[in-house]
């Protein structure tokens, strides 16, 4: 086993890219986390590829052989599908490969286009990551979903749509000096409370915008990073993965995340760690309720106690565990197939000290990066941490 | 799927899942269960829970209980033409079913959490469709096929 480290990130601008191809959008993240490596694209010896809906918004499968052409890397290329954690999974598996002396080179990110679809067919082609038969065929769209768990969570804990209203507004907070994110602009508690309804009790506020962009990661084991001489000072220290029932309804609980908790559980053994240890976290809030959801499976907040956690301020950049500093997949966006590599991203730029958002984690040695699949029917969760 | 026709085309035929809406509408609806108790739905060889393969077909409770609901504004194309509708997880004693929740006439869909509903099947309004359709237990229910 040896080390793995984050040696390079690339994204590009999450938001409208309509005249541009979803191999055009990997390749520029490639080449950015190439040129923010240091790192001889030649020296690839993986290629692992995330991607949900290429098939529906571009007529485009079998994409990890054009994405290897795009980054200009000739090697074992493979795409990962698993909904909204495509990416998660793509990471995953590339840490593993270097944890195992199997490579000492990886790109690993993913890319989804998703504006070129009118948001009717969107909301179709994200709804196929529900159940078809017993969920889809019901009604059941991906807002829907989300809602459905809304609702049961204020059922057995309490809040309100109100406290969702401060995870959006923090989230967009966040967002603002991010160039990355698709938007820059402040949404106060108020405006978000008085936004037309998606699927009651979520509102458009509660929901991530419909995004293009790519992610990418040069990652690298701790000899190759000591031979060419890499600044690559944070580690891929833990990474984890779960599973549940696929629908909602068949679930333990219509409120809880038990793939997450099986996620972070594997994450912090694997790196040794308790959640107390954690400093910031980028969690998949597709959903405002679904950051509340990924806290509690985190073990950062008890469970029925994350609602609380924005209103309060404790998660917000100013306060004791920021979470989201990205703004989150709410503000910077989520082009589904990309956004388990952004968290990754983002999260290494923060505590590396080069993210816009940096000055709030200044004494931040350890993050932990939380990636779903559809309501949680699959989760990745992944441990960084300072390593020198 | 460029339309709403297109992705209905593309739906795959499942003869145990169109055989358990059969069941349903004519109020024989069932789950498997396993040894254990462990109730799923149709198709299956083993239960999801336990993997036993020893599945029999254990009756729905006459009525469930809302756990969750949600009232949809932005619909799937397939459901255009219904929204807004409400979708509800309800416990049904040995499975939960998801499905549209409906109140008679016009009236528009107020569910509760804890609410009885009995279950039926009935019609999307977008395409004729059938979908788990749930209504108000103590209200006029439905019986059979209908809107
Ligand atoms: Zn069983």
């Amino acid at each position: 086993m040896t080390d793995v480290r984050v040696a390079g990130v690339g994204l590009t601008r999450f938001g409208d890219h309509p005249e541009r191809t979803g191999r055009d959008l990997f390749g520029e993240a490639a080449l950015r986390a190439f040129e923010d490596a240091g790192v001889d694209s030649a020296d690839v010896e993986e290629l692992n590829y995330g991607n949900f809906m290429g098939a529906l918004a571009e007529h485009q499968g079998h994409q990890a052989p054009l994405m290897a052409e795009a980054a200009g890397v000739r090697c074992p290329a493979t795409r990962y599908e698993s909904a909204c954690a495509s990416a998660g999974v793509a990471v995953r598996e590339a840490v593993r490969t270097v944890a195992a002396g199997d490579a000492d080179v990886v790109l690993a990110g993913g890319m989804e286009r998703m504006t070129n679809l009118p948001t009717d067919e969107v909301t179709e082609g994200l709804a196929i990551a529900a159940d078809d038969l017993f969920e889809v065929r019901a009604g059941v769209t991906f807002p829907g979903a989300y809602a459905l768990m809304a609702n049961a969570y204020f059922d057995a804990y309490g809040g309100s749509r109100e406290d969702l209203a401060h995870v959006a507004s923090k989230n967009h907070a966040n967002a603002v000096p991010n160039e990355y994110a698709q938007y820059r602009t402040e949404v106060s508690v108020e405006e978000a409370m008085d936004a037309p309804p998606v699927a009651e009790p979520l509102h458009l506020y509660d929901a991530c915008p419909i995004t293009d962009g790519a992610s990418a990661l040069v990652l690298v084991s701790e000899e190759y990073a000591a031979d060419h001489d890499l600044d690559a000072s944070v580690a891929v220290t833990g990474t984890g993965q779960g599973t549940d029932r696929m629908a909602l309804g068949d679930r333990e609980h219509l409120a809880r995340t038990p793939a997450a908790d099986d996620a972070a559980d594997a994450a912090y053994a694997d790196a040794g760690i308790d959640a107390d240890a954690v400093d910031v976290a980028e969690v998949h809030d597709c959903f405002t309720i679904a950051e509340v959801l990924a806290l509690e499976s985190l073990g950062l907040f008890e469970t029925g106690e994350g609602i609380a956690a924005a209103r309060e301020g404790t998660t917000t950049a100013d306060g004791d565990l920021p979470v989201n500093l990205s703004g989150g997949l709410k503000a910077k966006g989520h082009p589904v197939g990309a956004t388990g590599g952004s968290q990754i991203a983002e999260l290494t730029r923060l505590l590396r000290g080069d993210h816009p958002n940096s000055e709030h984690v200044s004494d931040a040695e350890v993050g932990v990066a939380h990636n779903a699949g559809g309501t949680v029917a699959s989760a990745v969760v992944h441990v960084l941490e300072v390593a020198e | 799927m460029s339309d709403a026709d297109a992705s209905e085309d593309a739906a795959p035929t499942d003869r145990e899942y169109a055989e358990w809406l059969d069941a349903l509408a004519d109020g024989g609806g069932f789950a498997l269960v396993c040894p254990d108790g462990h109730g799923s739905l149709p198709p299956r060889r083993v239960c999801p829970e336990c993997g036993s393969a020893d599945l029999s077909r254990g009756a729905l409770d006459e009525t469930g209980v809302v756990e969750t609901y949600s009232v949809v504004h932005v619909p799937s194309p397939r459901f255009a033409d219904d929204a807004p509708y409400a979708t509800a997880v309800v416990d049904f004693g040995p499975t939960r079913l998801t499905g549209v929740y409906r109140e008679g006439g016009d009236a528009a869909p107020d569910p509760a959490v804890g609410d009885r509903v009995t279950v039926d099947v009935g019609e999307r309004a977008t395409d004729g469709e059938r979908l788990v359709v749930f209504r108000p237990a103590d209200g006029e229910t439905g019986s059979g096929i209908e809107r």
